[in-house]
C-alpha cells in the first residue's frame, strides 16, 4: 500500500478546541500506586470522540497503566475515569465497552483464527449466522479471508497482528486500546500498517487510543499526543505542535532530534526576544514573546534541519554560529553534520542530499558557518 | 566435532540401562517358562498367563487397584490443578510460603508416615477402612505431584490471554474453561497419567489405608511372593510392565508429533510471509 497524505481529511476536526465540547473518555484526577511506585501521579485527561489519541513515553512512564485501568485490568488508587458519561468504578473488564490489542496479540492459541475473531461475538449471545457474516466481514477488512481455517501459530508476525485487529474489532467497540500495536513487526510492514490503521480508523468512525514509545508511530497516526513522564503529563497536543513548539527540554529532547543552549535573556522587545548563549558565544534572536525576565536563565530550541550549513559567512550579527565540521553521519536522504563550536559544544545540522554530486562537498575539519531564521528555534523556559 | 559416542560414553550407556532394565527383562522372560519353579528354565510357554485369567483373587485385586488409581487421579488432578492456579497468580498472599510448603510437603515426606498419620486420621473419625479410605489416601499424596506439573506448564502461561478473554465480554469462570484449562491441558492430562501411576503401584499406603475387603494388586502380590513366588506373579507384573511402557510411550510420541508439526507449521508460516 502506498502511502498517501492523511492531513486533508481531518483538517477541520479539533474537538478539543471547543470547550462545549463533551470529552468521550475522561481520567479525572487518576493516581495508581504499585506498592511505593507511582505509576499515575494525579493524572487527568480528555479524550474527545472519534479521535485518535496516543499516550507517548518511554518505559515505566505510566502509559501502559493507563491504558489498563481503562480496560479494567487496574483499578485506580484515587480519582475516577468517565466513558461516554458513565463512571467506570467498578465495572469489570468484561463488561466494559471497550477492546483492546494486546502487544503480544494474545490470540487464542488453541483456536483457529476464524474462532479467534467469533470469540467476542459468542461471548453477546450473537446468532450463529450472523456471527459467520461478521467473522467474513472482519477478516476481508484485513485481508485474511484465506487464513480462516489456520491456527495462530500457522501465521507470520504480520498475520497474527492483523487477526488481534480484527478480533478487537469485531465486537465494533466504542473505543479500541491499542498497546504497542507494530512493536514486534520489521520497519517496512510497520509503516504500511501505519497507514492501514489510520484510514481504518477514519472509516470506522471509533474512538482509537494507542500506546506507544515510538514517537514516529504516534505522529503518523494520531490526531493529538500526550507525552507522558514519571506518571504525569508532560505535554497534550497535535504532532506538528509538539515537533515545532515543545513546551518544555524534556517533550523537545524525547521527540526527534534537536539543538539545545543554554541562554540568558538579554531583551525584550513585544514579539522579539534577543538572547545569548554564553558557551557558544552566540547572540540569538526569536520571534517569540517570552514570559522570563531579564537575566533569567532559558533554552533555546533548534531543529537541525531548521540550521543551515554554508562556507559562506552569512550576514547579520545575530542567529550565527562558526565552528568545525567533526562528523557526518550519512542517511542516504539526509546527512547530518557535527559541528563543533568553540572546544567542547556541537550543533546538528540537517542537510538533505538533494544530488547525488556535490561540486564542493564539506568534509571533517572544514570551517563552516550555522546559520537559523529568527523563527526557527523556540525558547523553552523548562 | 567427533560424530558417535567414546567407548566410554558406550560402556556408562550400557551399564546403566543393564543396572535399570536387567531385572525386569529377567521378570518377563521367566513369565513365559514351562516349569513351575522360577529360577529354572523349563522351555517357553503361555499357561501361566491362562492361568492368570482363572484366579479370580488376583483378578479382583486387578479392577480394585485400576477402581482406585483412576478415582483418586481424577480427584487428585482437580485438587492439584486448583492448588497450582493459587501458587502459580496470586502473587504474594499472606502464608503463601507455609501453603506451597504444605502442598510439597508429602513429596518427600516418607510412605510410613504418611500412611500411618492416614491410617491414625481414619482411625479417629470412626471410618471403615476399604475402597474410599485407600482412594483418599492416594489422592492426598498424589495431588502434590500434580500440582507440581501443572504449575511447570502455567509458568509459560501468558496472562494476557485471560485479559483479552475477558475483555471480549467473558466472565472470569468462563474464561478459565474455555481459554486457560484447553491450553494447560496437556499439563493437566500428563499430571493425572502421573497421578495414576502412583496409585496403580503404591503398596505402602495402600496397606496402612486398606480393610478387609480392599486389596490391590501390589498388596496381593506382596503377600502371594511371600508364600512363595510363582510365575503366574511373573505374568502379572509383564502385563503391569507392559501397560505402563504402552502408556509412556504414546504419551511422549504424541507431544513430540505434536512439536515437530507445530515447529514445522510455524518455519512454512514465516517463509510464506
Amino acid at each position: 500500500m502506498a502511502k498517501k497524505p492523511i492531513g486533508p481529511i481531518r483538517r477541520d476536526f479539533a474537538p478539543w478546541d471547543d470547550p462545549q465540547a463533551r470529552p468521550y473518555i475522561e481520567f479525572r484526577n487518576v493516581t495508581k500506586k504499585f506498592g511505593d511506585f507511582t505509576a499515575v501521579d494525579n493524572l487527568s485527561l480528555k479524550i474527545h470522540e472519534r479521535e485518535f489519541f496516543a499516550l507517548l513515553g518511554g518505559s515505566g512512564c505510566g502509559k501502559t497503566t493507563m491504558m489498563r485501568m481503562l480496560a479494567g485490568f487496574e483499578t485506580p488508587n484515587a480519582g475516577e475515569i468517565f466513558l461516554d458519561g458513565q463512571n467506570l468504578a467498578g465495572v469489570p473488564p468484561h463488561r466494559r465497552p471497550v477492546n483492546m490489542m494486546f502487544q503480544s496479540y494474545a490470540l487464542f492459541p488453541h483456536m483457529s483464527v476464524e474462532a479467534n475473531v467469533a470469540f467476542g461475538l459468542k461471548q453477546e449471545g450473537m446468532p450463529r449466522a450472523e456471527i459467520a457474516g461478521r467473522v467474513e466481514e472482519m477478516l476481508s477488512l484485513v485481508k485474511l479471508q484465506d487464513f480462516a481455517k489456520r491456527k495462530p501459530h500457522q501465521l507470520s508476525g504480520g498475520q497474527r497482528q492483523r487477526v488481534a485487529l480484527a478480533r478487537s474489532l469485531a465486537k465494533k467497540p466504542k473505543v479500541l486500546l491499542l498497546d504497542e500495536p507494530l512493536g514486534a513487526l520489521d520497519r517496512k510492514l510497520r509503516e504500511e500498517t501505519q497507514f492501514e490503521l489510520t484510514d481504518l480508523q477514519q472509516d470506522l468512525g471509533m474512538t482509537f487510543v494507542i500506546v506507544t514509545h515510538d514517537q514516529e508511530e504516534a505522529m503518523t497516526m494520531a490526531d493529538r499526543i500526550a507525552v507522558m513522564d514519571k506518571g504525569r503529563i508532560v505535554q497534550i497536543a497535535t504532532p506538528s505542535e509538539i515537533y515545532e513548539v515543545p513546551n518544555s527540554r524534556f517533550v523537545a529532547d524525547f521527540i526527534g532530534d534537536i539543538n539545545l543552549m543554554e541562554c540568558k535573556v538579554v531583551a525584550r522587545n513585544g514579539e522579539m526576544t534577543k538572547l545569548h548563549a554564553p558557551l557558544f558565544d552566540c547572540a540569538i534572536e526569536v520571534a517569540q514573546s517570552v514570559e522570563a525576565g531579564i537575566g533569567e536563565t532559558v533554552w533555546f530550541a533548534i531543529r537541525p534541519e531548521k540550521v543551515r550549513i554554508s562556507f559562506d559567512e552569512p550576514e547579520g550579527p545575530a542567529n550565527r554560529l562558526t565552528g568545525e565540521v567533526w562528523d557526518i553521519g550519512y542517511l542516504g536522504d539526509v546527512s547530518i553534520y557535527h559541528t563543533h563550536i568553540a572546544e567542547e559544544e556541537t550543533v546538528r545540522a540537517t542537510v538533505a542530499n538533494r544530488s547525488r554530486v556535490v561540486e564542493r562537498p564539506m568534509s571533517w575539519e572544514d570551517k563552516v558557518w550555522l546559520s537559523w531564521d529568527r523563527d526557527a528555534g523556540v525558547v523553552l523556559t523548562r | 566435532m567427533r560424530k558417535g559416542a567414546s567407548w566410554f560414553n558406550v560402556t556408562s550407556l550400557v551399564l546403566g540401562f543393564a543396572f535399570l532394565y536387567l531385572p525386569i527383562v529377567l521378570l518377563v522372560i521367566y513369565s513365559f517358562n514351562e516349569s513351575r519353579l522360577v529360577t529354572v528354565w523349563g522351555g517357553f510357554s503361555t499357561k501361566w498367563y491362562v492361568e492368570l485369567l482363572s484366579n479370580q483373587q488376583l483378578l479382583d485385586a486387578a479392577w480394585v487397584t485400576v477402581r482406585v488409581a483412576f478415582f483418586s487421579a481424577t480427584l487428585a488432578t482437580a485438587l492439584g490443578t486448583l492448588a497450582a492456579i493459587v501458587l502459580a497468580r496470586s502473587g504474594r498472599f499472606v502464608g503463601r510460603t507455609l501453603f506451597s510448603g504444605m502442598v510439597y510437603a508429602p513429596l518427600v515426606m516418607p510412605e510410613v508416615i504418611l500412611g500411618l498419620s492416614l491410617l491414625l486420621l481414619f482411625v479417629a473419625v470412626d471410618q471403615a477402612r476399604g475402597f474410599w479410605t485407600i482412594m483418599i489416601a492416594h489422592t492426598t499424596f498424589a495431588m502434590c505431584y500434580v500440582a507440581v506439573v501443572v504449575q511447570s506448564r502455567l509458568a509459560g502461561f501468558d496472562r494476557a490471554l485471560e485479559e483479552a478473554a475477558q475483555d471480549l465480554g467473558c466472565p472470569p469462570l468462563r474464561t478459565f474453561f474455555s481459554v486457560t484449562l484447553p491450553i494447560i491441558l496437556p499439563g493437566v492430562i500428563a499430571g493425572w497419567m502421573l497421578a495414576f501411576t502412583l496409585s496403580l503401584d503404591d503398596l505402602v499406603i495402600a496397606s496402612f489405608t486398606t480393610g478387609p475387603e480392599a486389596t490391590t494388586l501390589p498388596m496381593k502380590i506382596y503377600s502371594q511372593v511371600r508364600l512363595g513366588v510363582t510365575p503366574e506373579i511373573n505374568a502379572v507384573c509383564t502385563i503391569l510392565v507392559g501397560l505402563v511402557t504402552v502408556i509412556v510411550v504414546t504419551a511422549s510420541i504424541v507431544t513430540k508429533r505434536q512439536e515437530v508439526l507445530k515447529e514445522r507449521d510455524m518455519r512454512q508460516a514465516e517463509a510464506q510471509a
